[in-house]
């Protein structure tokens, strides 16, 4: 390497695109016709494309088309299928899952009927995504790590959208497709349930999530201090040494004690991400199914410390005597 | 290469004027409320409540007028509200409503200009039964209104028709058949604060039958409550309702670790309690009944009569007109003087008790 690169000095060499290696036969081809983004090579790699899709990545974008098309159009209907309001109040559309009285029915297509449709073919657009990433690092002679941390997720949108809800015996209890909708079912869905803050899983979600963007702070921080000494070109580390991984472990070993390895430090992001949407999960699907107020479980658990009374003493006025609620 | 930088920076400008769009332009001064390290806050902004304040001023009161007779019953005709006045103080507190419901139309918005007695404009018989509700209010809800008491000024402050009024609400236009999804909610309406829960809880929970506010379970463990997300979400609205109507975060009433134990709340929240109730019984015993009496542009997209929430009185400010009283220079409005000398049971009175509509009240037509 002739010169010092970083994302401020790339050198993009127009040559002809690289297609891969060669497909096993029987499994398609890769499509696109590679092409050149100088935008993208200055964060990334500029040749984009071409794809592998095959059956299953194929399947897999239909159903995810069908899914959005039906969200989607669910969405224009409800603002009379005029294209301004659908622009204007977008964030605030939604399709909305059965009512209540529905159960774990199959209701009508206008009264959930489609909720329940969207969420199939998302649900299989998402499933056949999965195995298509397990294939494909699999075809690559990879480990399978970002398939399992994939699945993380999908557990937890299975536990809000199916697993739950089932165990609750009702699809209204499942989550709205929509923007602000979703997120004032998160903040009601607290409500209902005494305060999420006080469910331990969440605790530990968040615990990991915040750790997570720790981690990937303390780790991307180091490799990039250390570019300058080649830090990060994995192949010239390994093929032959420079001081960068040592620097970046010492930093560490100096400043706390104890430093992770160059391959230790992927296994610690790798497992705080992963179980944030795992705990996170355990978290909801406890909520309702095994508790019903997690403020009154965390009191009964001691969990929820108790503080002085500024005001003075109030009580419902229901139980008051004399008065109708 | 440069107009690619220039276009991704007027990019990234438009997106980031896009998104403070909608915040509120500081300062925002926050003011602790409840215990230290529980969050109890009360979020203002001084520009916007100096804004407030101007806007809520009480107006001078008229001079006192003696309580001497004549009575006003003796010389004019078809008074049957206020025939416990004098002369005076019947004629003080016409000038008075003039004032605060009609500034410019004067007497001739209720009455006949020929004959004052005559009940042809149906404004006058909605005035006879908003001064009914006027007396009712501060002299059986004191649990929510205390000394301080309304007025029709409270509501109505120079207009017609007070500003803050709801109908039941149909909604926007949307599809039809297996395309008419759209359930009452998720739909930026200011009834709500533009959030996307649903936009009537008023239907649900203001009028005769209201909906259960109280969806928080009361037992750590399932022990057979029903109550659902979907049920959370009205209360959230009425909620939400409530504070915009109030200019008040959630921690005026609630200590938010967790909005349902009531000795951790403020005493506002048992006030608020009895204001809800004191609502649906405005409602079901005083508004309610005028269907028939208002003319049809005075009436709802559904054809319902408008009806009062909490921003009626409100508007924006915890105690209205913070909290100066009018009625202490109004004391007729306090009640009939009669019944003032007897009250039997200071508590207020049960909403389904009280005065049955005169004809039945028509169904929700959207809503609930």
């Amino acid at each position: 390497m002739a010169e010092y690169q970083n994302i401020f000095t790339p050198v993009q060499v127009r040559s002809p695109h690289y297609m891969g290696p060669p497909l096993t036969p029987g499994l398609g081809t890769r499509v696109g016709t590679p092409g050149t983004s100088w935008l993208l090579g200055k964060i990334g790699d500029f040749q984009v494309g071409p794809i592998y899709l095959g059956w299953t990545g194929l399947t897999s974008l239909l159903c995810g088309f069908i899914a959005i098309e039906i969200i989607g159009l669910n969405m224009l209907a409800s603002v009379n299928w005029d294209w301004i309001e659908f622009l204007r109040q977008l964030p605030w559309l939604a399709l909305e899952p059965p009512a209540p009285k529905w159960g774990l029915r199959i209701p009508p297509l206008n009264e959930g009927g489609w909720w329940l449709m969207a969420g199939f073919f998302l649900t299989t657009s998402i499933l056949l995504w999965w195995y298509h990433l397990y294939r494909r690092a699999r075809a690559m002679g990879m480990g399978t790590h970002v398939a399992w941390a994939f699945l993380a997720a999908i557990w937890l949108y299975l536990v809000l959208g199916l697993f739950r809800p089932v165990l609750m015996g009702s699809w209204a209890e499942a989550v709205p497709f929509g923007i602000f909708p979703h997120l004032d079912w998160t903040a009601a869905f607290s409500i209902r349930y005494g305060n999420l803050f006080y469910n331990p899983f969440h605790a530990l979600s968040i615990a990991f999530l915040y750790g997570s963007t720790l981690l990937f702070a303390m780790h991307a921080g180091t490799i990039l201090s250390v570019t300058r000494y080649g830090g990060d070109r994995e192949l010239d580390q390994i093929a032959d040494r420079g001081t960068a991984s040592e620097r970046a472990a010492l930093f560490w070993r100096w400043t706390m004690g104890f430093n992770a390895t160059m391959e230790s430090i992927h296994r610690w992001a790798w497992w705080f991400a992963v179980l944030c949407p795992l705990a996170g999960g355990i978290g909801i699907l406890l909520t309702g199914t095994v508790v019903d107020n997690w403020y009154l479980w965390a009191v009964k658990h001691g969990v929820a410390p108790a503080y002085p009374n500024v005001f003075p003493p109030v009580v419902d006025p229901a139980t008051l005597p004399g008065v109708s609620p | 290469m440069n107009h690619n930088i220039r276009a991704s920076l007027s990019v990234v400008a438009a997106a980031a004027a896009l998104l403070l769009a909608g915040c509120e332009r500081p300062p925002v001064q926050t003011v602790q409320v409840g215990y230290r390290g529980v969050a109890m806050e009360q979020v203002n902004n001084p520009r916007l409540a100096a804004k407030r304040e101007a806007a809520n001023v009480v107006p001078a009161a008229l001079p006192a007028a003696p309580s001497d007779p004549p009575m006003a019953k003796d010389v004019y005709q078809n008074i049957q509200v206020l025939d416990d006045l004098s002369l005076a103080e019947f004629t003080r507190l016409m000038l008075a409503m003039t004032a605060w419901v009609s500034p410019e139309q004067g007497c001739t918005y209720c009455h006949a200009e020929e004959n004052l007695a005559d009940d042809s404009k149906y404004t006058k018989v909605v005035s006879r039964q908003m001064l009914r509700m006027t007396r009712h209010i501060n002299s059986n809800w004191t649990n929510h209104v205390a000394q301080t008491g309304v007025t029709c000024y409270t509501c109505h402050r120079g207009q017609n028709v007070p500003a803050n009024i709801w109908y039941s609400n149909p909604g926007p236009r949307q599809a039809a058949g297996m395309a008419r999804t759209r359930v009452p909610q998720n739909v930026a309406e200011p009834s709500v604060g533009l959030s996307s829960l649903p936009y009537d809880p008023f239907n649900t929970f203001l009028r005769a039958d209201p909906e259960e506010i109280k969806v928080i379970s009361k037992t750590a463990l399932p022990a057979g409550s029903d109550r659902n997300i979907k049920q959370t979400e009205y209360t959230y609205g009425l909620m939400i309702h409530m504070s915009e109507s109030l200019g008040v975060n959630c921690t005026h009433c609630h200590n938010t670790r967790s909005m349902a134990e009531w000795d951790q709340s403020t005493p506002q929240r048992a006030t608020a309690w009895y204001g809800i109730r004191m609502v649906r019984d405005v409602n079901v015993g005083h508004i309610e009944p005028l269907q028939g009496v208002f003319p049809p542009n005075r009436l709802g997209p559904l054809g319902d009569v408008p009806k009062v929430n909490c921003a009626t009185c409100h508007q924006g400010v915890n105690k209205p007109l913070y909290g100066v009283s009018m009625v202490k220079d109004y004391p007729e409005l306090r009640g009939a003087r009669v019944m003032a000398a007897a009250p039997a049971d200071p508590a207020p009175a049960d909403p389904s008790a009280a005065a049955a509509p005169a004809e039945p009240v028509p169904a929700a037509a959207a809503g609930s």
